[in-house]
C-alpha cells in the first residue's frame, strides 16, 4: 500500500515574493517600463534634493528680521514675522480673538453634522445655518457692545474664508432655484434661467468682480452705497450660483420619474413635491459636486486681488513689496500655495470619500 | 360643460394649473423687465447727471499708447478699435496655445496615472494633486515673479547655439523672412500635403476592402522631405533666417516670446492639464476592462490597445468634461492682467477703459467677447463630440 | 398660489427699493453729513502720497487732503474711510459714487475734466514725468533710451506721454504695462525692463522701495506737465467748493504763517485781518461754504498747513526728501497759489 504524503510546500521563488518581486512587477517589467522608471527616477533626483535643500535643510527658521536670512535656502522668518497679517489682514491685533472664536464656533457647531448617526441632523443643520451667520457677522463686524471693525480692515486668510463661505451660502439657495427654474415646464421661466446661468458661466470672474466693484453703483440710484466687500460678495454669489445650479440640475435629473409621479399621486403641489420629496434626495446626491464647486470658489477668491481687497494672496503680495523684506516673493508664494493646497486638498479628499459612501445608495 | 350643482368659484382660474402657469410666467417676465428697466433708468440718470459720455464713438479715437505684444501692425496713432482687436488676438493666442499644450500634457498624465509602473503612477498623482489644488492666479505669479523674472538679463542670456536665447526679456529665436525660393517651396509643400491626403484615402479604402496595410507614415514623411527639398535645390532657399543679436539694450531681430506670455501659458497649461488628466483617467476607467482583454487577446501590444481601442472609446466620456476645461482655460486667460500680458481684459478692460472712462461700454464689450468665445468652444466641441459619439447601428 | 405670492413679494421689494431710492437722492454734502464720514479714494500704495503703514493707518499728501476735508466738515480729521483704488478703478469709482473725493495723484487733463464727468478742484502737487534707470546702464539722458524696454502703470497719462515722447524723438521702445506700481518696481529691479517711467514724485517714492536704491538714478528730463489734483463728481457745485477750499485753506495757512502749533494761539490773538478771515474770527466765510466757523482752525490744527503736509510726507522730514521746487509758494519762487478768503 502506498501512502501519499505531501511534501511540504516549496517556498515561492525568490523572484515572485518580497521586495524584488514587487520591484520587478511594478518598476522593471519589460524594457519600456524600465526606461520609464529610470526616467522618473531621474526626474525625482533632479527635483527633490534641491527642493528639500531649499525648503528645509538650508532654510532659515530662527530670527525676526531680514538680517536673519542666510540667503542659501528659504527664509521662513519672513512668514513668521508677517504671520499675523497673513491670517487677519489689518484686523486690530487686540480683537483677533473674535476671529479665532468665530472659526472655533464654526468647527464646534458644524462637528455634529459630520457624525453619521446624529438624531435630528436636518433640524440641527438648519438651525446652525440660520444662527451661525448672524453670530459670525456680529463677532467679526462688531456692534451691539463689541468694538466695530469695518470691513476695510478685514484681510488675510480670514477674508478669503469669509468670501468663500458667504459665496457658497448665498449661491446655494439661488442655485437651487435656478436649477428648478431650468427644469421647469414653463417656457418663459426656463428661458430666463437658462440665459442667467449661461451668461454667468460664460464670462470670467474678473470681469464680474470688476463690474460689481466699480459699476454696480452706476446701476443703483444715487447715494445708495454698498460696502466694497459686500459688492464683491454679490458678484461672487451671482457667478457661483450659476455653477451650483448646474450641479444641482445633475442631481435633479438623477431622480427617477417615479418619485415625481408618486408625489403627484399623493396630491402634493409643486413646491411640496420639490421640498419634501425631490430636493432632499437630489441634494444628497450632489454633495460631492457641491464640495467641488466650493473648492473652485475657494481658489477663485484669490481674484479679489484685482479689485484691491486684501485676501490671503494680496496680503502676501503686499508684504513681499515691503522694503524691509524684499526678495521674499518665492517664500511668500510657496506659503500661499501651501495654505490653499491644504484647504483644497482636504476638501477634495472629503468629497471623494463622500462620493464613495453615497455611491452605494442610489446609483445602480 | 360645467356642472350646475358645482358653480365655478371665483378662484377657479387660479386653481387651474395652466392658467396659473401663464400668470406666473407673465409676472416673472414683467418683474425681470421692470428690474432691467429700473437699472437702465438709474444708469441713464447717473450718466447724465455726472456728465459721462456714452456710446461707442470712442472706438475710433486714437489710442496713443504702446503695446508690448501685437500680432497685427500697430502704431500709437491707431484707434481704440484696433487695440480691441489686438487684445482679442492676444487672448485667443494664449488660449489656443494653452488648450493644445494642456490637452497633450493632460493625456500623457492621465495615462501615466493608470500606468502599471508604480513610480510613474505616483508621480502623476503627486503632480495632479499638487497643481489642481493651487489657485491659477498664484501659479501665474509664481512662474512670472519667481521663475522667469529672476532669469539673467539680456547680456548674460542662456543661449542655445547662437540662435536661441533665454533671458528675463523672453525667449528669442530666429525668424524666417521670405526669400526668392519661397513660392516654389510653398507650392511643393502644398503638393506634398495633397498627395498625402489622396494617398491616405486610397490606403484606407484598400484596408477596408482587402485588409491590406500600407506604410503610410513613412511614405508621407518621404514625400514631405523630398518635394520641398527638390524645390530648394532648384529654386533656392525659401527663407532667410533673421537671428537675434544683442544690440543696445535688447536683442534685435528674430522672434521673441515675451515672458508674460510664457508665464501665462505655462501656468494655464500646468493647471488645466491636472484637470484634464483626471478626466482622461476617469474616461479610460469607464471603458469596460473586457475591451482591453479582447484587444490583448487579438494580439495587439499595449500601446496599440490604448491608441486603437481604449482612447477612441474613452473620448466619448472625456469630451464633455474636456469642453468645460477648455472653457475654464479661456476664461482663466483673463488673469493675464496680474502680470501685464496685454490680453483682452488687461488691455481693453484695463487701459482703454481708463483712458476713455466708459466703463459700461467697455465691460459690456469684454463680457460679450468672452461669451462669444465660450459659445464657440462649446459649439466646436459639440460638433466633434457628435463625430466621436457612439453610432448605434 | 404660492408662486404668485413669491412674485408679488419680489415685485413689492423692487417697488420699495425704487421708492427709497427716490428719497435718498440728494447732494453729496448731505449724504456725507448723514453718513458721518468722508469716503475718500486713494492709491493702492505709494509712499509719500497714500499708503498704509504696518498697522493699516493711511499716510501721505493725498490722505492729508482727505483728512483736511473731514476736519473742515466734521471738526475731526479722522472721520475718513479710505478706498484704495488701482489706476483703472479710480475714475469709475468716483463716477459711480463709491467715493466722495478722489485724492489719488491723478493728473488734471481736459478730457478727464470734460468727458469723464469729473471736476478737478486744484493742484496738490505739480509734477512731471521722468525716468528711473539702473546706473549700470550708463544712461545719462532719456534721449539715449532708443530700443529700451519701459515699465509703466496701466491707464495713466504717463502711458500716453511716453508714447508721445519716443515718437517725437524718433526712438523705439517696448512698453510693459502693469496694474500696480509695486509690480513695475519689481520688474525694474529684476531687469525685465531697462527703465521705469512715472511722475517724478512717484519715481522717488518707488526708488526707496527698491532693495538697493542707490543703484538707481532719476534722469534729468521731465517730459510732461503733471498737475496732480483731487477730483469730485461733476454737477455738485456745493461739494466741489468745499473740497476746493479745504485745499486752498492748507495753502493759505502756509502763506500766512499759520501752523498746527500756533493756530489756536493765532486765532485768539491775531490782529492781521487776512488771518482773521481765514481762521473765522472775522466775517462768516465758513457759512458761505456751509462749513463751521472754525473750519480752517480745525484743518490746520489736525492736519497742518501745506508746508507741514509736504514736509512730513515727501519733503525733508520724510525718507523721500523731495525738494519743494515747483511746489513752493508763489512768493517763494514756486507755483502754489491760493485765492484769498474774503
Amino acid at each position: 500500500m502506498l501512502t501519499h504524503t505531501f511534501k511540504p510546500d516549496q517556498p515561492p521563488p525568490r523572484t515572485s515574493v518580497g521586495i524584488v518581486a514587487w520591484l520587478r512587477a511594478n518598476l522593471f517589467s519589460g524594457w519600456f517600463n524600465t526606461l520609464l522608471t529610470l526616467f522618473a527616477l531621474y526626474l525625482v533626483w533632479l527635483l527633490l534634493p534641491p527642493l528639500l535643500n531649499w525648503a528645509v535643510l538650508d532654510a532659515d527658521w530662527q530670527g525676526s528680521t531680514r538680517a536673519d536670512c542666510s540667503g542659501e535656502g528659504a527664509c521662513w522668518v519672513f512668514i513668521k514675522a508677517r504671520f499675523g497679517q497673513f491670517m487677519y489682514g489689518f484686523y486690530p491685533p487686540e480683537l483677533r480673538w473674535r476671529v479665532d472664536l468665530t472659526v472655533l464656533l464654526a468647527i464646534v457647531g458644524a462637528a455634529p453634522l459630520f457624525v453619521r448617526r446624529m438624531p435630528r441632523k436636518a433640524a440641527y443643520g438648519l438651525a446652525f445655518l440660520l444662527v451661525y451667520p448672524l453670530l459670525a457677522f456680529w463677532l467679526l463686524h462688531g456692534g451691539l457692545g463689541l468694538t466695530p471693525v469695518p470691513t476695510s480692515r478685514w484681510g488675510g486668510l480670514m477674508l478669503t474664508l469669509v468670501i468663500a463661505a458667504v459665496g457658497i451660502a448665498g449661491a446655494l439657495p439661488l442655485g437651487v432655484l435656478l436649477a428648478l427654474g431650468r427644469r421647469s415646464k414653463m417656457p418663459a421661466i426656463k428661458v430666463l434661467c437658462v440665459t442667467f446661468i449661461e451668461f454667468w458661466r460664460g464670462v470670467p470672474l474678473i470681469t464680474v468682480l470688476f463690474m460689481s466693484s466699480v459699476m454696480l453703483p452706476l446701476f443703483l440710484p444715487e447715494q445708495v452705497t454698498i460696502d466694497k466687500l459686500l459688492r464683491a460678495l454679490i458678484g461672487v454669489i451671482l457667478f457661483q450660483s450659476a455653477y451650483v445650479a448646474e450641479v444641482v440640475r445633475g442631481g435633479l435629473q438623477a431622480i427617477p420619474k417615479g418619485q415625481y409621479e408618486a408625489a403627484a399621486a399623493m396630491g402634493l403641489g409643486y413646491w411640496r413635491t420639490m421640498g419634501l420629496v425631490i430636493l432632499p434626495q437630489a441634494m444628497k446626491l450632489v454633495i460631492p459636486g457641491l464640495v467641488n464647486t466650493f473648492i473652485a470658489l475657494f481658489k477663485d477668491t484669490s481674484l479679489v486681488i484685482i479689485i484691491g481687497l486684501f485676501d490671503l494672496l494680496n496680503s502676501i503680495k503686499q508684504a513681499t513689496s515691503d522694503p524691509a523684506w524684499l526678495g521674499m516673493a518665492t517664500e511668500g508664494y510657496v506659503f500661499a500655495a501651501l495654505v490653499f493646497w491644504i484647504f483644497c486638498f482636504g476638501m477634495s479628499r472629503y468629497s471623494q470619500r463622500l462620493e464613495r459612501r453615497l455611491d452605494t445608495g442610489h446609483k445602480r | 360643460m360645467q356642472n350646475p350643482a358645482n358653480p365655478p368659484r371665483a378662484g377657479s382660474l387660479l386653481s387651474d394649473p395652466k392658467a396659473r402657469a401663464w400668470l406666473f410666467q407673465v409676472i416673472a417676465v414683467i418683474a425681470v423687465v421692470a428690474f432691467g428697466w429700473y437699472l437702465f433708468q438709474n444708469t441713464q440718470h447717473n450718466l447724465q447727471q455726472r456728465g459721462i459720455l456714452s456710446g461707442f464713438q470712442f472706438l475710433s479715437n486714437s489710442a496713443g499708447f504702446g503695446i508690448s505684444q501685437h500680432l497685427i501692425d500697430y502704431a500709437e496713432s491707431d484707434s481704440y478699435g484696433r487695440v480691441f482687436v489686438i487684445g482679442l488676438l492676444n487672448t485667443l493666442l494664449v488660449s489656443v496655445i494653452g488648450i493644445v499644450l494642456a490637452t497633450l500634457l493632460g493625456f500623457v498624465l492621465g495615462i501615466a496615472r493608470l500606468s502599471p509602473n508604480w513610480l510613474v503612477r505616483k508621480l502623476a498623482t503627486v503632480y495632479i494633486e499638487t497643481f489642481r489644488n493651487i489657485p491659477p492666479l498664484l501659479q501665474i505669479f509664481f512662474w512670472y515673479f519667481a521663475v522667469l523674472l529672476p532669469l539673467p538679463g539680456p547680456r548674460q542670456s542662456l543661449g542655445l547655439g547662437d540662435a536661441f536665447f533665454l533671458n528675463n526679456r523672453g525667449l528669442y529665436m530666429p525668424a524666417p523672412t521670405l526669400d526668392g525660393g519661397f513660392w516654389p517651396f510653398l507650392v511643393a509643400v502644398v503638393l506634398a500635403l495633397s498627395a498625402i491626403g489622396v494617398l491616405a484615402r486610397a490606403v484606407r479604402r484598400r484596408r477596408e476592402a482587402t485588409g491590406q496595410g500600407f506604410p503610410l507614415l513613412l511614405t508621407a514623411l518621404a514625400l514631405l522631405v523630398l518635394l520641398p527639398g527638390l524645390s530648394v535645390l532648384l529654386f533656392g532657399k525659401p527663407f532667410v533666417w533673421s537671428v537675434p543679436q544683442l544690440q543696445g539694450f535688447n536683442f534685435r531681430g528674430g522672434w521673441v516670446v515675451i515672458p508674460e506670455l510664457i508665464a501665462l501659458t505655462l501656468a494655464l497649461t500646468v493647471y488645466t492639464a491636472a484637470f484634464i488628466a483626471e478626466n482622461v483617467r476617469a474616461g479610460i476607467q469607464a471603458i469596460n476592462h473586457g475591451q482591453t482583454e479582447a484587444a490583448r487577446s487579438l494580439g495587439l501590444p499595449p500601446g496599440k490597445t490604448l491608441r486603437l481601442v481604449i482612447v477612441p472609446q474613452a473620448l466619448r466620456v472625456i469630451i464633455p468634461p474636456l469642453t468645460s476645461q477648455y472653457l475654464n482655460l479661456a476664461k482663466n486667460s483673463s488673469l493675464a492682467a496680474g502680470i501685464g500680458y496685454p490680453d483682452m481684459v488687461s488691455l481693453f478692460a484695463g487701459t482703454v477703459l481708463n483712458q476713455t472712462g466708459q466703463a459700461i461700454e467697455v465691460i459690456a464689450i469684454t463680457m460679450s467677447v468672452y461669451l462669444a468665445i465660450s459659445i464657440s468652444i462649446s459649439i466646436l466641441m459639440n460638433v466633434y463630440n457628435k463625430r466621436v459619439a457612439l453610432i448605434e447601428r | 398660489m404660492k408662486m404668485a405670492k413669491t412674485t408679488l413679494a419680489v415685485l413689492g421689494t423692487a417697488v420699495l427699493l425704487g421708492a427709497s431710492a427716490m428719497a435718498q437722492a440728494g447732494a453729496t454734502l448731505d449724504s456725507v453729513k448723514k453718513k458721518g464720514y468722508l469716503q475718500c479714494g486713494i492709491s493702492d500704495g505709494l509712499p509719500g502720497f497714500s499708503y498704509a503703514d504696518e498697522k493699516g493707518n493711511y499716510l501721505g499728501i493725498d490722505v492729508d487732503v482727505c483728512r483736511a476735508v473731514a476736519a473742515a466738515l466734521f471738526g475731526d480729521a479722522s472721520k475718513v474711510k479710505y478706498s484704495p483704488l488701482t489706476a483703472k478703478e479710480r475714475f469709475t469709482a468716483l463716477q459711480s459714487g463709491e467715493v466722495d473725493v478722489l485724492s489719488r495723484n491723478s493728473t488734471w487733463t481736459s478730457s478727464r475734466d470734460a468727458a469723464m464727468g469729473l471736476n478737478f478742484v486744484g493742484v496738490t502737487y505739480y509734477d512731471g514725468q521722468g525716468f528711473l534707470v539702473n546706473k549700470k546702464l550708463g544712461v545719462k539722458s532719456a534721449k539715449e533710451l532708443d530700443g529700451a524696454t519701459v515699465c509703466i502703470q496701466a491707464g495713466t497719462t504717463t502711458e500716453l506721454n511716453l508714447a508721445d515722447y519716443f515718437r517725437a524723438n524718433g526712438l523705439k521702445y517696448t512698453p510693459i504695462t502693469y496694474d500696480t506700481s509695486d509690480e513695475s518696481a519689481k520688474s525694474l529691479e529684476s531687469g525685465r525692463c531697462d527703465v521705469l517711467t512715472s511722475d517724478q514724485s512717484q519715481l522717488y517714492a518707488q526708488r526707496i522701495k527698491l532693495a538697493a536704491p542707490d543703484e538707481y538714478v532719476v534722469l534729468p528730463e521731465v517730459i510732461s506737465k503733471e498737475p496732480l489734483a483731487p477730483a469730485v463728481r461733476q454737477g455738485d457745485e456745493e461739494w466741489f467748493d468745499i473740497v476746493r477750499w479745504s485745499l486752498f485753506a492748507l495753502i493759505n495757512a502756509e502763506e500766512l504763517g499759520v501752523t498746527s502749533k500756533n493756530v489756536e494761539e493765532t486765532a485768539k490773538t491775531t490782529k492781521n485781518p487776512d488771518i482773521g478771515r481765514l481762521l473765522g474770527t472775522e466775517g462768516e466765510f465758513g457759512k458761505d461754504l456751509k462749513l463751521p466757523k472754525d473750519w480752517v482752525v480745525q484743518i490746520v490744527k489736525q492736519v497742518g498747513n501745506y508746508g507741514e503736509v509736504f514736509d512730513r510726507n515727501v519733503g525733508a522730514g520724510s525718507p523721500l526728501k523731495i525738494e519743494r521746487g515747483l511746489n513752493a509758494l508763489w512768493n517763494k519762487g514756486g507755483l502754489q497759489y491760493a485765492p484769498p478768503v474774503r
